[in-house]
C-alpha cells in the first residue's frame, strides 16, 4: 500500500525537521556542540525522508495505482511516460511534495558543505531552514497530501491539465523554478542567522552569496522558460503579459539580483550590511507570497489548479515569517556595525546603491501592481485588475536606467575618483551609445524608448566589452601574448569579474531584444482557403490544407503554410488544434519559425475542416530568439564565476598541480 | 581643544548630509507612490457582468471592462473580415456586442464569454478580445446549465493566454 506508507514518510519528515529546527536554535543559544550534531543528523534526515516520499509517489504514478489519491487526481494510462513522470508536479498536491523533496536537498547539501565551517552560523541556519522544513511537511502531511487512500480506485485517470502536456518545456520549467525558489530558503536562513548572532562576518559573505547565486541561475533560467513556454503553447505570440503568476516569479528574483549586487559593496567596503540582509529576507518572503498567490487559487491561470484550504495555511506562514523578519530586524539590524561610507557620488559604490534602488522600485511597481486588485477584493468585493499598460509604462524607463548603470556603474572607479578620470572613464563609451542608436534608426525603429534603450545598451556594451579586455591589454603591454593573457587574467584570476562582464553583456543584449522585439511587433490576421497564398511581413504564406491524425491522448488537425521569402521557400509550418480526451474544447499549438534576425509566428484562431479554410493570426517580430540565447548566457556566466577564483592559491597550486596529476 | 571642534563639526555635517538624504528619500518615495497610484488609476479593468455594466450607467463609457456573460441564442451575425456582432446577456441584463477579434474555434450560442474592450458612444460594447469559457477542470458540463458562474468568473479573472495591448 504506496498511500499509508507515503504519508507515514511525510509524518516522519515533519517530526525529524521539527526536532532538528528546535535542536538548531538550541545550539545557538547554548553553543552545545551535540545539539548541532543532532540537528544536522536532522537535516539529513529530512531530505532522505523527503527523497523516499517523492520516489514512492513517482513510483504510484508510474505504475498507475489510483489507490492513492494524486495519482487518481492526475494520472492516466494514455499519456506517454514522461508526462506520466512530470505529473509529479502538475498539480497542487504533488508540486508542493516536490517541493519538500528540492526543499530536502537543498538543506543537505548546504549543511554538508557548511558543515565544520560557519560554526557561529550554522545552529541557527540550520534552525531556520528546518523550520520552513517543518512547514512544507505539515503543509504536505495536512492540506495538500497527495497520499489519500482512494477507497474504490478506477481504472483510468483524466491526465494532467492538457495545456501542460502540450509542450515538452514543461517538464522543465518547474523543476527550474522550485531549484530557484526553494533555493532561497538557503540564503535566508544565513542571513537570520547573522542577525541572530548580531554579526555578519567577512567570512559568511562567501556562503552567502553562493547560496543566493545558485538559486538566482536557476530561477533566472526558470522566467525565460516560462516565457518561452508561453510563447510556444498559448499561442498570442508573446510571452510576458504581467500575468501574477509570471510577477510572482519575477519579484523575488528582482529583490535577491539588488542583494547579489550589495553583497560585492559589503565585499568590497563594509557597508550596506544591514541592507543586503534585508534584501536577502524579503526575498525568501515574496517567495513564500508568490508561492500563496500562485497555489491558493486567488489568480485564475495555468498555475492555480483548484481553489484549496492550503490559501490560507500558506497566509499564515507568510504572515508568521513577515513578524519574524520584522522583529528579528528591529532588534538586531543596528548590530551589523558599518566599517565604513560612500566617498562620493561618482564612485562605483554609489552606483551599486543607486542599482540598489532601482531594484527594489522595480520591486515595489510590479508588487503593487499585482496585489492591489487582490487588496480590492478582500475590502470591497470587487473585481478588477491592473492593467498592461501600468507595468509597461513603469517598468520601461525604470528598466532603461538600470540599462544605463550596466553601463556606467563599472565604467566608474571605486572610492573617490578625481575629474581626468572620470572624463576618461565616461566619455568614450558614448561612441558605442550614438553607434547603437543610429544602427536602430537606419533599421526604422522610431520608438523613443526604445532609441533610448539602444543607446543605453551600446553605452553598456562598449564599457563591458572594454572591461573584458582590459586586463588582456595590460598585460600585453608587459610583453604576453594576447591568448596567455586572456586565459590567466580572465579565466583563472579575475574569473568572478569576467564572469560578471559576461552576465552584464547577457543582459545588454536582453533588453535590447525584448525592447526592439515588442516595438517592432507586427500582427496581421488572415483567412485563407486551400491552396491561397497571402502576403504578411514580408513573408507569402501558402496554405496547403489540413492534416488530421489520432494519437492515444488526444486528436490532432494540423494546418499546413508553406512560408517563402523572396521566391524561395523557407519552411513548412504547422499551427496545431490538439483535441484532447476528457476535454470540451481543442486546445492550439502555434508553430514559429525561428532565425537569428527574427520569428515568424502562425497560430490557428478558427478552422473549418469541411470547407478547408482557415483563421490564422500571423505575428512576426525581430530578434525573439536572442532573449532566450542570452538569459542561457546569463545563467552560464553566473555559474562561471562561483568556480572559484585561484588568487590566493596560485602559487601552492602550482606546485601542487604536478603532484597531484602523479597521484591520480 | 582644536581637535574636538573639528570633529564635532564633521559630526554636525554627517548628520546634515543624513538629515538631506532621508529627505529626498522621502521625497522620491512620495513622488513613486503618486505616480504608481495614478498610473494605476488610469489603467484599471473591471470584471462585470452586463447588470454591472448597466448599473455603472456613464461610467463604463472608454472605461477598460472585461464583460462576462453568456451569448444569447439567435444573436451572432457576421460583420465584414473577422468581425462579428452579438449579444452577451446575464439573468436580467442584455448588452450587445461587436468584436473585431477572431472568434476562437468554441465561440457558440448558450455558451459562456468574456469580452474585453469598453461602451462605445453608438451604444454597443465595442471589444478587441473575445475569450471563450475554458474549464481545464474535466468536468462535462452539466445539463441545462451551459454557464456555470463561477467557471465565469475564473475565466474573467484569468489572464492567461491574453495578448496585452
Amino acid at each position: 500500500m504506496l498511500a499509508p506508507l507515503g504519508k507515514m514518510l511525510i509524518l516522519a519528515s515533519l517530526l525529524v525537521s521539527a526536532a532538528g529546527a528546535l535542536l538548531g536554535f538550541a545550539a545557538g543559544r547554548t553553543r552545545s556542540r551535540e545539539a548541532l550534531l543532532w540537528a544536522r543528523r536532522f537535516a539529513y534526515a529530512f531530505a532522505a525522508l523527503m527523497g523516499l516520499a517523492t520516489l514512492t509517489m513517482e513510483y504510484a504514478l508510474l505504475t498507475h495505482d489510483f489507490r492513492v489519491s494524486y495519482v487518481e487526481h492526475v494520472g492516466s494510462r494514455l499519456v506517454p511516460t514522461w508526462v506520466t513522470i512530470v505529473s509529479l508536479w502538475s498539480s497542487l498536491e504533488g508540486s508542493i511534495l516536490f517541493w519538500g523533496f528540492v526543499l530536502g536537498i537543498y538543506i543537505a547539501v548546504a549543511t554538508y558543505l557548511t558543515r565544520g565551517q560557519y560554526e557561529d552560523y550554522q545552529p541557527d541556519a540550520i534552525g531556520v531552514w528546518l523550520s520552513s522544513a517543518a512547514f512544507f511537511s505539515f503543509l504536505i502531511a495536512g492540506p495538500a497530501s497527495p497520499f489519500g487512500v482512494v477507497a474504490n480506485p478506477p481504472l483510468d485517470g483524466p491526465g494532467p491539465n492538457p495545456l501542460l502536456q502540450n509542450h515538452v518545456l514543461m517538464a522543465i520549467h518547474p523543476p527550474f523554478l522550485y531549484l530557484g525558489y526553494v533555493g532561497m530558503t538557503i540564503p535566508f536562513g544565513f542571513a537570520c542567522a547573522a542577525l541572530l548572532r548580531g554579526r555578519l562576518g567577512h567570512s559568511l559573505l562567501k556562503p552567502l552569496r553562493a547560496s543566493l547565486m545558485v538559486p538566482w541561475i536557476f530561477q533566472t533560467i526558470a522566467i525565460m522558460l516560462g516565457g518561452w513556454w508561453a510563447y510556444e503553447v498559448l499561442g498570442w505570440g508573446g510571452y510576458w503579459a504581467w500575468d501574477p503568476v509570471e510577477n510572482a516569479s519575477l519579484l523575488p528574483w528582482l529583490t535577491a539580483t539588488a542583494a547579489l549586487h550589495s553583497i560585492v559593496v559589503v565585499e568590497r567596503r563594509g557597508i550596506l550590511k544591514g541592507w543586503t540582509v534585508t534584501l536577502i529576507q524579503a526575498t525568501f518572503l515574496l517567495v513564500i507570497l508568490g508561492t500563496f498567490m500562485t497555489r491558493s487559487g486567488v489568480f485564475n491561470s495555468v498555475h492555480s489548479f483548484t481553489q484549496s484550504a492550503i490559501g490560507p495555511t500558506i497566509l499564515a506562514f507568510l504572515a508568521a515569517s513577515i513578524l519574524f523578519v520584522v522583529v528579528l530586524l528591529a532588534f538586531r539590524i543596528d548590530r551589523l556595525e558599518t566599517e565604513g561610507r560612500i566617498e562620493g557620488a561618482a564612485s562605483r559604490e554609489a552606483m551599486f546603491l543607486v542599482n540598489n534602488l532601482l531594484f527594489v522600485l522595480l520591486t515595489f511597481t510590479v508588487l503593487i501592481g499585482t496585489v492591489f486588485p487582490l487588496v480590492v477584493e478582500a475590502l470591497k468585493g470587487k473585481q478588477m485588475s491592473v492593467g498592461r499598460p501600468y507595468f509597461d509604462s513603469m517598468v520601461v524607463p525604470i528598466g532603461a536606467a538600470l540599462l544605463f548603470l550596466v553601463g556606467i556603474g563599472p565604467a566608474l572607479p571605486w572610492g573617490r575618483a578625481t575629474r581626468e578620470q572620470l572624463k576618461n572613464a565616461l566619455l568614450p563609451p558614448l561612441f558605442g551609445a550614438g553607434l547603437f542608436a543610429v544602427i536602430g534608426y537606419i533599421l526604422n525603429i522610431r520608438a523613443p524608448w526604445t532609441l533610448v534603450t539602444l543607446a543605453f545598451g551600446g553605452y553598456a556594451a562598449q564599457v563591458t566589452l572594454g572591461q573584458m579586455l582590459l586586463t588582456v591589454l595590460q598585460r600585453t603591454k608587459r610583453g604576453e601574448s594576447a591568448a596567455a593573457a586572456f586565459v590567466d587574467g580572465n579565466l583563472r584570476r579575475g574569473r568572478r569579474r569576467f564572469a560578471s562582464y559576461i552576465v552584464h553583456g547577457a543582459v545588454t543584449v536582453a533588453i535590447i531584444a525584448i525592447a526592439v522585439s515588442s516595438s517592432m511587433r507586427q500582427t496581421t490576421e488572415l483567412a485563407f482557403t486551400k491552396g491561397q497564398t497571402l502576403r504578411a511581413s514580408g513573408y507569402d504564406l501558402t496554405f496547403l490544407g489540413f492534416e488530421q491524425r489520432q494519437e492515444p491522448h488526444r486528436a490532432v488537425t494540423g494546418a499546413r503554410f508553406r512560408v517563402a521569402r523572396d521566391g524561395k521557400v523557407v519552411a513548412t509550418l504547422e499551427p496545431k488544434m490538439n483535441q484532447y480526451q476528457m476535454m470540451r474544447e481543442p486546445v492550439g499549438s502555434p508553430a514559429v519559425y525561428s532565425t537569428a534576425a527574427g520569428d515568424l509566428y502562425l497560430s490557428l484562431a478558427n478552422l473549418d475542416v469541411a470547407n478547408e479554410s482557415v483563421f490564422i493570426t500571423v505575428y512576426a517580430a525581430p530578434l525573439v530568439m536572442w532573449i532566450w540565447v542570452s538569459v542561457i548566457l546569463m545563467g552560464l556566466g553566473a555559474l562561471f564565476s562561483l568556480v572559484p577564483a585561484r588568487r590566493a592559491t596560485a602559487v601552492q597550486s602550482r606546485e601542487s598541480v604536478p603532484a597531484a596529476a602523479e597521484t591520480a | 581643544m582644536t581637535t574636538a571642534t573639528e570633529l564635532t563639526a564633521t559630526e554636525v555635517m554627517r548628520r546634515k548630509s543624513r538629515l538631506f538624504m532621508i529627505g529626498a528619500f522621502a521625497v522620491a518615495a512620495i513622488a513613486f507612490a503618486v505616480i504608481a497610484a495614478s498610473s494605476i488609476n488610469k489603467n484599471l479593468v473591471y470584471y462585470w457582468t452586463p447588470s454591472d455594466l448597466r448599473h455603472a450607467g456613464s461610467k463604463a463609457y472608454g472605461a477598460t471592462i472585461r464583460l462576462g456573460g453568456m451569448v444569447k441564442k439567435g444573436s451572432i451575425h457576421k460583420l465584414g473580415g473577422s468581425a462579428v456582432e452579438f449579444d452577451v446577456k446575464d439573468a436580467t441584463q442584455v448588452v450587445h456586442v461587436k468584436t473585431t477579434s477572431v472568434p476562437p474555434q468554441m465561440f457558440r450560442e448558450n455558451i459562456g464569454v468574456v469580452v474585453e474592450g469598453t461602451m462605445v458612444p453608438g451604444g454597443y460594447f465595442q471589444s478587441d478580445r473575445l475569450m471563450v469559457s475554458h474549464n481545464n477542470e474535466y468536468r462535462a458540463p452539466a445539463k441545462g446549465h451551459p454557464v456555470d458562474r463561477k467557471e465565469l468568473e475564473r475565466l474573467m479573472k484569468s489572464t492567461e493566454g491574453l495578448e496585452g495591448k
